[in-house]
């Protein structure tokens, strides 16, 4: 337990910390150029304000997800289809609205393990890194639908690709 | 420049769309099982304290560099003018940064606005979601050597040609 807390405590702060030297740099560039005070605040404020706008919402998906979709059912499903129903398990699965990449490679590593295509965990890892769902909608208010749908298809392409090159070549 | 401002209405009818999404979700899940819930809503209280300093951290950078740095240097980098080696230079930073992906959307959108080309903000985006340099050791551990370089070495390459496509259909 108390080396846990010390971990924590080793771990949190440095972005913190980070926040702490961009923000002492800041103040330092707006004194050394008053002029470009108000662009730079008015940046800041339209960026955070509309983060603000979908942020907690986005991370309320994640959480309700990440509790009630469990690592096991995805597992199960992902290991036991195959051809292009494999293909498109993978890819839901993948992009389920669950954690970082890291948190996937154990899972990945698990249906290997058990027999699952290399193609499909290859999809389905892609498909975790870069189209999860609420990514996709930060991405549809960033970047707007035209780059969020022509990004989404042609990942989704590409990706299918790589899955069968890899299986291919891995053997 | 103008790929993003022309947006401004758009977004708003997004976010209102995202936040109605979560809050349906929200009321499913509480009627469905209300002690889950209540868990699902720590963890999400949790992990935005714990994201809130790097989006800060973020936010300001982006602040920084569209308010401070003239947008004719940043485009001369990264703009219509830039070629296939700034393209190059943008992966190779976007494969070793590790950063939140909800975060690198915005990163990305400012790199937008201060005049990037779409070639090179989805070239940016895209290795930096699925090429993970800093990650790669525990891919090797968890995965294998060959699968985790495959997959990172693949990953770079459809990540440079999608970036390619999109600048010339967008």
């Amino acid at each position: 337990m108390k080396q846990e807390n010390e971990n924590q405590k080793v771990r949190i702060p440095f972005d913190v910390i980070a926040l702490l030297v961009l923000l002492v740099l800041t103040f330092a560039l707006l004194s050394a150029y008053p002029e470009k005070r108000d662009p730079v605040t008015a940046v800041f404020a339209s960026y955070l304000l509309e983060m603000m706008l979908i942020l907690p919402a986005v991370m309320v998906i994640m959480g309700l997800f990440s509790v009630f979709v469990s690592d096991k059912a995805v597992v199960k499903h992902l290991g036991q289809s195959s051809g292009m129903r494999g293909f498109f398990t993978a890819l839901f699965f993948g992009s389920l609205p669950t954690g970082p990449l890291y948190v996937a490679f154990p899972m990945a590593s698990a249906m290997l393990s058990k027999g699952a295509r290399i193609s499909n965990i290859v999809v389905f890892l892609s498909a975790w890194a870069c189209i999860k769902m609420p990514q996709e909608l930060v991405e549809l208010q960033f970047l707007g639908p035209e780059f969020m749908v022509a990004r989404l298809i042609l990942t989704i392409i590409f990706v299918g690709l790589m899955g069968i090159i890899i299986e291919w070549v891995h053997g | 420049m103008a790929y993003r401002y022309q947006k401004c209405d758009l977004m708003i009818d997004t976010s209102l769309f995202i936040n109605a999404f979560a809050l349906i979700s929200l009321v499913y899940a509480y009627h469905h099982d209300r002690e889950r819930t209540k868990e699902a809503l720590i963890k999400t209280a949790n992990s935005f304290i714990h994201i809130m300093p790097t989006i800060l951290a973020i936010i300001v950078f982006i602040g920084l560099l569209l308010g401070l740095i003239p947008p004719a240097r940043i485009s001369m980098l990264i703009g219509e003018q830039s070629g296939i080696n700034a393209v190059m230079m943008v992966a190779v930073i976007g494969s070793f940064l590790h950063i939140p992906a909800l975060i690198s959307f915005p990163l990305t959108a400012s790199l937008l606005d201060a005049g990037a080309t779409v070639t090179i903000a989805a070239v940016f985006i895209t290795t930096l979601t699925m090429v993970g340099m800093v990650t790669l050791p525990l891919e090797i551990r968890e995965m294998g050597r060959k699968m985790a370089l495959l997959r990172n070495g693949i990953s770079f390459c459809i990540a440079i040609m999608i970036a390619l496509i999109m600048g010339m259909i967008l």
